[in-house]
């Protein structure tokens, strides 16, 4: 024994050098890896590049591994008899004896020197009998399913199916077209009972409605006697569905998602800016699905933003620049006469008796040359209109302006303080002139028609005709957040990418460009020749931004300050992490 | 370096270069076609079913309709079912597999007081635009419904584009009702 004990720290086992990082050794289809002590085994696969398929499984949710798709085959080193010391082979490992029977990836974690195949005879026979079980009951309704192209029962059936179905008897009948909530509809028939829209409700939306009744051939998911599915959360269910059984009412039966073309881009209507794809067929939105942020939004948003995006395509969306005539009455007119007579008009005013109000929903760079707008027309009467609510202690924040971080740290103020004195300022007249950029001021802003009326110059730029454009003397057609490009910053200080879904409508024009051409004309200045130089100069005037470019923020984006906000779904999720309800 | 491959010119004779033998071979061809076509016995005549004044087919007296081939492939035309339903369930398959993107539909779904409301799916809109339509047979073949076929007209005349483009009801005057296919929305489904 005292020989082979020097001879042991010599050449270290590959069992001791990864347990000095917490890792463990697993093979998984003849490759042996390093992996963390604690992994599942369907996440050590993943890591591994080799894919298990399952259903019930979601790395956000709690594992019952009740669907049995992802079954593989498990071996693990001998057993040792009383006295037997453990034999290693030249690579330094022991050797598995593989199980005759397969084990469920998804709520098994590795061990030591743990082997694991995910192909093979008895694995893909397993996945075949699995499969064959999933659709003998299964209506083959592709065609008018809207879950087609995205179907994980289509996908793996295709992979791991039969191709034909050896079922004689009719199948099982269930209810179809259920309406189970106001934004979803259910159709029993499709379902294969994985548990993963019962599992949300029941763990992140924290509001239980929906079961399964009748177990047996006939289970059914339903929702609770005299409850609906009505959670603010409840569109999430339809994106975890691995089949069409959960479907939204509002893209049902609107596109086959083959069509559509995916934007990852980042919402705005509210602070926590949560990641999403928006689907587009032509110049059209069609639906927006959240994209996993594990920082800001985990793989889950709120209904309420995710159908927010009918204003697009509103009747009342301006698409030409309007000039107020002398009977009120407004006329369409050019941009190049509305630019410089609005340049001209605003430098007959002084400095003090102009004000500019920007929204918080506008992107840093827009916000920068709304500052340059300002600065160039000397005035300092420059703010933002705070919108303030309730957080719903997940994913909105109580903050329902998107970038008013981002506002702060340009303007280098608190953004809305000025409101009440501008506000003032116009009712007694200190004020003459007016730039309002993307707000309607006889909302939020609490100003009164009378207050535009006293106005004697009012230029604005909206996307959707509003009560203050109409006042306006000249009315410029903007973006909307689907349209432009740009960075955001979120709550927790978080800079963030917007990415252009659509077209811009008719005469219409990105925001930046519409400020920096009145800046050009109102300062004499050249202007930016794109908005990569706005970014760019913006991150050489402001501290936080500094280094930053387009590239560097990503698809996830990048902290740039500490603001101590936290969004709360973020940290319930941390917390179930950490209890090991979930992998995260 | 390449072979370089001398051609010899043909030697002309000097009836070759006179010319005056071909174009008496050539007048002769001409003539004897000609005759045969005065006496109605034109070569082929009979094939083309012709009047025999000559082998061209008098379009649109004369047309070859009923000896279409079964495979020929016209225009494109939404069928029903013996039970006048609809076959398509605007699955859309069509529009993504047509090659000049001559299919557009408008998926719809059907009301629940419908007697066919367990279909659930049915276009809303359904056209197709005759001056892209290239008459591949894609469309048919991809449906999974056998609700799209090629039919054997082939007459497609309007005065403008927009005539052109066939909509729905269009689409089922030509087609028409077909029997005897697949029900795959039988009583017991």
């Amino acid at each position: 024994m005292s020989d082979q004990a020097p001879a042991n720290t010599e050449t270290a086992l590959p069992k001791d050098l990864a347990a000095e990082k917490g890792l463990v050794n697993v093979q998984i289809d003849g490759a042996w890896i390093q992996v963390p002590r604690g992994t599942r085994m369907i996440e050590a696969c993943k890591m591994a590049e080799k894919e298990v398929p399952h259903y019930c499984y979601h790395p956000k949710l709690t594992s019952p591994g009740n669907c049995r798709m992802c079954l593989v085959q498990m071996g693990m080193p001998p057993r040792l008899g009383p006295g037997q010391d453990p034999s290693y082979n030249e690579e330094g490992f022991q050797d598995i004896g593989w199980m005759p029977r397969p084990v469920i990836a998804c709520a098994n974690t590795v061990s030591e020197n743990m082997g694991i195949r995910t192909t093979g005879d008895l694995v893909e026979n397993c996945r075949k009998g699995v499969m064959e079980f999933l659709l003998i009951n299964h209506p083959l309704d592709c065609p008018i399913c809207d879950q087609a192209g995205e179907c994980r029962l289509q996908e793996f059936s295709v992979d791991h199916g039969n191709g034909i179905s050896r079922f004689r008897e009719s199948k099982v009948k269930k209810p179809k077209n259920v309406p189970v909530g106001d934004r979803v509809r259910l159709d029993d028939e499709r379902c294969i009972m994985c548990s993963r829209c019962i599992r949300f409700m029941d763990e992140v939306a924290e509001d239980p409605v929906l079961g399964f009744t009748q177990r047996g051939t006939h289970t059914t998911v339903t929702v609770h006697p005299g409850q609906k599915l009505n959670s603010n959360y409840s569109l999430n269910t339809v994106d975890i569905c691995p089949v069409g059984a959960l479907t939204s009412e509002d893209f049902r039966f609107q596109m086959r998602v083959w069509f559509l073309k995916e934007t990852n881009t980042i919402d705005t209507n509210c602070g926590t800016g949560c990641n999403t794809t928006v689907w587009t067929r032509g110049n059209k939105i069609f639906r927006i699905t959240p994209r996993q942020n594990d920082e800001v939004n985990s793989t889950w948003m709120p209904d309420s933003h995710r159908l927010s995006f009918d204003h697009v395509s509103a009747d009342d969306r301006l698409t030409e620049v309007l000039l107020r005539k002398e009977d009120g009455q407004h006329q369409v007119s050019t941009w190049e006469t509305a630019i410089t007579q609005s340049a001209e008009a605003l430098k007959a005013f002084s400095g003090e008796e102009i004000a500019v109000i920007g929204s918080a929903n506008q992107t840093n760079e827009e916000l920068y040359l709304l500052g340059r707008v300002a600065q160039s027309l000397n005035t300092s009467h420059i703010s933002t209109v705070g919108r303030i609510g309730e957080s719903d202690g997940k994913l909105i924040s109580a903050d329902r302006n998107a970038n008013t971080t981002g506002a702060q740290l340009i303007w280098q103020i608190t953004p809305d303080e000025q409101l009440t004195s501008i506000r003032e300022g116009v009712q007694q007249g200190r004020i003459k002139a007016l730039i309002c950029s993307q707000e309607d001021l006889l909302s939020e802003a609490g100003f009164t028609e009378e207050d535009l009326e006293k106005l004697e110059y009012l230029v604005v730029t909206a996307t959707n005709a509003n009560g203050t454009a109409r006042h306006a003397n000249l009315v410029l057609p903007a973006a909307t957040a689907f349209e432009k490009r740009g960075s955001l910053v979120n709550v927790a200080g978080r800079l963030q990418k917007l990415n252009p879904a659509l077209l811009v409508p008719g005469d219409a024009r990105d925001d930046w460009q519409i400020l920096n051409t009145l800046f050009a004309s109102i300062s004499g200045e050249d202007g930016f020749g794109s908005l990569t130089s706005v970014f760019k100069e913006l991150t050489s005037q402001t501290e936080s931004f500094s280094g930053q470019t387009y590239s560097s923020i990503g698809d996830q984006g990048v902290v740039i300050t500490q603001t101590g906000v936290h969004i709360p779904l973020i940290e319930q999720e941390a917390t179930r992490k950490s209890s090991g309800q979930i992998v995260g | 370096m390449a072979e370089i491959k001398v051609i010899k010119r043909p030697q002309l004779s000097l009836g070759d270069k006179l010319y005056l033998p071909a174009i008496a071979k050539g007048l002769f061809l001409t003539f004897t076609h000609a005759i045969s076509s005065l006496r109605g016995t034109t070569r082929g005549a009979k094939k083309m079913r012709s009047s025999g004044l000559g082998v061209t087919m008098q379009y649109p007296e004369e047309k070859w309709d009923d000896s279409l081939p079964e495979y020929y492939r016209g225009v494109p035309a939404l069928v029903t079912n013996e039970e006048d339903r609809e076959k398509c369930v605007s699955c859309q398959l069509c529009e993504f597999i047509c090659p000049p993107k001559a299919i557009k539909i408008t998926p719809g779904e059907i009301p629940s007081d419908d007697p066919w409301a367990k279909v659930e799916k049915r276009p809303q809109a359904f056209d197709i635009d005759m001056t892209r339509c290239i008459y591949c047979g894609m469309c048919e073949e991809v449906c999974p419904e056998e609700a799209i076929f090629l039919r054997k007209d082939y007459v497609v005349t309007g005065s403008d584009r927009s005539e052109m483009v066939h909509d729905k009801d269009r689409l089922y005057e030509i087609g028409g009702k077909r029997v005897g296919l697949v029900n795959k929305w039988n009583d017991l489904k």
